[in-house]
């Protein structure tokens, strides 16, 4: 295997690994921030130690969040070199901002939060467990205005004096950070962090109920675990639709591997499993009309007319016309000092065709249709997981209501068995999303094997190895810690439930 | 706003990030006593959690700098990360490290035992000053390295930034004068980890004990700094011409300092708050020598980084190909990021205020023996 194939694999780890912990972070924060309001309105020690416990979680799983999210922004430079100059004008933005408004947020109150409970006010101390989880959503928000732009690169012009993807001006600033691709991918994945906390929190109180103990607290965790989880499913699915329609108009190729599209059309079919299908529910989910254009992956491959009628030219043709650019810019980069004239009428070639310059890297036209298999079982995972979620956060919540879930062991059992499958439906959503939009790392301009540093394929694998066993052993020491802390249990004042 | 203007006020604050991340690294000298071997277990458990409350300033420091460098001057990115391999990743391991080993430390099912854990903060106590400062020691060794943009053309050879040799940053070892401001950077961390530990634990010995290393860290410390500041007033630097190129120029980084009084003038100063805190911390009675040697080093830090980027010097220099060399002219983002970005910049002030705000709250009591024997939450 060559080093585009190991970048690629050490790149998809370490994304994959830190998206294990990012959603319970954000989803533990809500959690724990509501569980200390009710403490501070009401000033009922239980709901303090109450809150104290999921903090403790917490802590654990935000420091190993940490410690991957650093390598994910050190990997940007040392992996992808070519990435980081022919994108970094726009990609490196959002970045720094993301540290400067989100990370010391973050570091700052969680400090206050984990050590301040005798050293500043209980409402100092509020506003500190909600900040920290607040600069958390931050973060998220500025990490996908960078990740949204790779699928959708608005808002930039190629300038072949630099040979980058530039901003084409300062107001281009605004189309990147209300990209659509960003906005809905900021609510998918943070309400997609509030499934998890709440699955997760709902899990661990289910299972104290198993076992007989801390009745009260696991009652109460449920109910404020399991809205929260519940409110996660409704947005992830509202945010998932508009996911949908933006793959459509922005990354076809990745809405016809997901659905194993092969040959597309009007009133395309949505394939629930292969053989079982619903009428015209692709184009309608796809373009909100029954009747919509769906291209497939041959058509897509062949050229076809979209929905604007609007003729999209086939692979080939955007691999000649790619092909074009970078010989044009070869030619500019060669004669602009010597001969003025000859150099701008290059220049005029490459911006007749610049727009597919990406596609003049690529050696085949295969090359743009992404492991079909594999997207098209993570996006199933992904909704059929998703749905069982919703439905078990739906049946806690309101049996928890009815102070009748401590008698229901299938339910209580059901809800454990929830807490490994929101992480695959979580990681399955990622491999859509990742593996759907290759070979591009910035779709149409950046291809993954010019996107590389120059390094051997020996350096990359070694890197990997490191990674994967520090990785591993990270994982295995917070499992462990988690479970200890789940056993030993809250630290509850002494009530009559809990004698 | 010019494209010049925004490219300096942006190394200004490259500068700014970069001496903050080195005055910030006292939480890497402070671990560095954790193998002090006259503190009992509860002492170094005091030091654990004095440095345990500020961690994630010092890396969320050094997050802002590589981020702010990626957005402001990528083709350094692009350039030194990819190709100083080995040395970015050493970093990263230990910090890496050091992230979990504070919530890890102290857990029973931890698998590396406390000592473990202790010994990473450790390594990463070393390591991370001496890797910083050997790699900002490059910015006047020059590293080898080649640029050349047409590449991306060419599908089987598209990497625009290439490194010269295969041990990716680690030849830098090999280069004494860099060497010498990583080993300046160890000395002069552990030293304003000693004066931060006094100013935030009451503890007597502890506190001798600092005041101790403080006297005997300052001697390696000054004779080391000094050693890496003659050689380099001595050497030959990387001149930009106004056209953009690259010359050697005997005597260079003499010239940016005489040539630019207001340079000089905050050299010395830095210098002198750094010695002053120094004093502070081994021979008065005062514990507070941390703020006057923490806001020297900053002081030093970005002066170090104005003499390699300013008056037309090439900030990362190409030994093996002197035109390849990064300027601030050649490596910067485009104008319109420049311009986004600085008006984000405006928002750092107040950053800084919640962060002074959130320090002084918590820091109103010293850390004491009680509460780490006590309940309260620790690490």
């Amino acid at each position: 295997m060559d080093v585009v194939i190991w970048s690629r694999i050490q790149f998809a780890m370490t994304a994959a690994y830190h998206w294990l912990f990012v959603p319970l972070t954000l989803g533990l924060a809500l959690v724990m921030a509501i569980m200390e309001t009710i403490y501070v309105v009401k000033k009922d020690e239980f709901w303090k130690k109450a809150a104290q416990f999921w903090i403790k979680l917490f802590a654990v799983n935000f420091a190993v969040g940490i410690a991957t999210g650093i390598i994910l922004e050190f990997e940007f430079g040392t992996n992808w070199s070519n990435y980081s100059w022919f994108v970094g004008d726009m990609f490196g933005a959002p970045l720094a901002i993301e540290g400067i408004l989100a990370f010391f947020m973050e570091a700052t109150f969680f400090a206050v939060m984990f050590f301040g409970w005798n050293k500043v006010s209980p409402k100092f101390h509020l506003a500190s467990t909600w900040l920290t989880g607040i600069g958390a959503t931050i973060s998220a928000y500025w990490i996908l205005v960078a990740n949204g732009w790779m699928q959708n690169p608005v808002g930039t012009t190629f300038n072949p004096d630099t040979v980058r993807s530039e901003m084409a001006s300062a107001q281009a600033f605004w189309e990147v950070i209300s990209n659509p691709v960003a906005v809905s991918k900021f609510f998918h994945s943070v309400s997609s962090g509030w499934v998890t906390g709440g699955v997760f929190v709902v899990g661990v109180s289910a299972w104290y109920l198993l076992k007989g103990r801390e009745k009260k607290f696991a009652m109460k965790s449920i109910l404020v675990g399991g809205i929260v989880g519940l409110v996660g499913s409704g947005a992830v699915m509202l945010s998932g639709d508009s996911s949908g329609v933006h793959a459509a108009e922005f990354q076809p190729m990745k809405l016809a591997a997901a659905e194993g599209l092969r040959d597309g059309g009007r009133g395309a079919a949505f394939t629930i499993v292969p053989g079982v299908k619903i009428p015209k529910m692709l184009s309608f989910l796809a373009t909100h009309d029954f009747n919509g254009y769906v291209p497939g992956i041959n058509d897509i491959l062949k050229g076809y007319t979209d929905n604007d009628g609007n003729v999209v030219p086939s692979v080939q043709q955007k691999m000649a016309m790619g092909r074009t650019a970078l010989d044009a810019l070869a030619k500019y980069r060669e004669l602009k000092d010597s001969d003025p004239v000859s150099a701008a009428a290059a220049r005029k070639i490459l911006d007749e065709n610049v727009q597919y310059m990406g596609y003049g890297h690529l050696s085949k036209p295969e090359d743009v249709v992404p492991p079909v298999g594999v997207v098209f079982w993570a996006f199933r995972f992904m909704i059929g997981i998703g749905m069982l979620l919703a439905l078990v956060m739906l049946l806690s919540v309101w049996f928890a209501w009815k102070e009748k879930i401590g008698g229901m062991k299938w339910l209580l059992w059901l809800t454990i068995i929830c807490i490994p499958l929101v992480y695959i439906c979580g990681q399955s959503g990622w491999v859509v999303a990742e593996v759907g939009r290759q070979p591009w790392t910035i779709q149409g301009l950046l291809p993954v094997n010019v996107a590389i540093s120059s390094l051997s394929v020996g350096a990359v694998k070694t890197t990997f190895f490191i990674f994967l066993a520090v990785f591993a052993l990270f994982l295995a020491i917070e499992i462990r810690i988690l479970i200890g802390a789940i056993r030993k249990g809250p630290e509850l004042p002494v009530e009559p439930q809990n004698a | 706003m010019s494209y010049t203007f925004l490219q300096n006020y942006w190394w200004v604050l490259i500068s700014l990030l970069g001496g903050l991340l080195v005055a910030l690294m006292f939480v890497q000298g402070a671990n560095l006593h954790l193998g002090n071997r006259t503190l009992d277990d509860t002492q170094k458990r005091m030091i654990l959690n004095s440095t345990g409350r500020k961690w994630e300033l010092t890396f969320t420091t050094l997050v802002t700098f590589g981020g702010a460098f990626f957005a402001s001057f990528p083709l350094f990115y692009s350039t030194s990360f990819g190709g100083a391999y080995w040395v970015w990743v050493l970093l990263l391991i230990t910090f890496v490290f050091q992230a979990v080993s504070y919530e890890f430390q102290h857990k029973k099912e931890n698998l590396l035992g406390v000592k473990g854990f202790r010994i990473a903060l450790m390594v990463n106590g070393f390591l991370a000053p001496f890797l910083v400062g050997t790699a900002v020691g490059t910015f006047f060794t020059g590293s080898d390295f080649k640029v050349d943009k047409l590449s991306i053309v060419d599908p089987t050879n598209p990497v625009i930034s290439t490194w010269g040799n295969t041990w990716h940053g680690l030849e830098a070892l090999g280069q004494p004068h860099a060497v010498l401001l990583g080993i300046t950077l160890v000395f002069l961390t552990s030293i304003l980890g000693a004066l931060y530990i006094m100013s935030n634990i009451d503890d007597d010995r502890i506190l001798s004990q600092m005041r101790r290393t403080v006297k005997i860290a300052a001697i390696p410390f000054l004779a080391v700094f000094l050693t890496w500041l003659v050689i380099l007033l001595l050497r030959k630097g990387y001149a930009v011409s106004p056209e953009g190129t690259v010359s050697l120029e005997s005597g260079k980084y003499l010239h940016n300092l005489l040539s630019q009084p207001w340079l000089l003038t905050m050299t010395l100063v830095g210098v002198v708050l750094v010695l002053w805190g120094i004093y502070q911390g081994a021979f008065s009675k005062s514990r507070r020598g941390i703020w006057p040697a923490g806001i020297g080093t900053v002081l030093v830090v970005m002066a170090v980084f104005f003499l390699a980027g300013f008056n037309g010097t090439a900030y990362y220099p190409s030994c093996t190909d002197l035109q390849s060399s990064l300027t601030l002219a050649n490596s910067s983002s485009s104008i319109f990021t420049l311009k986004v970005m600085s008006w984000v910049s405006l928002l750092i002030p107040f950053v800084v205020a919640y962060i002074a705000f959130a320090w002084r709250a918590m820091d109103k009591k010293k850390i004491t023996k009680e509460e780490i024997i006590g309940k309260e939450n620790k690490y």
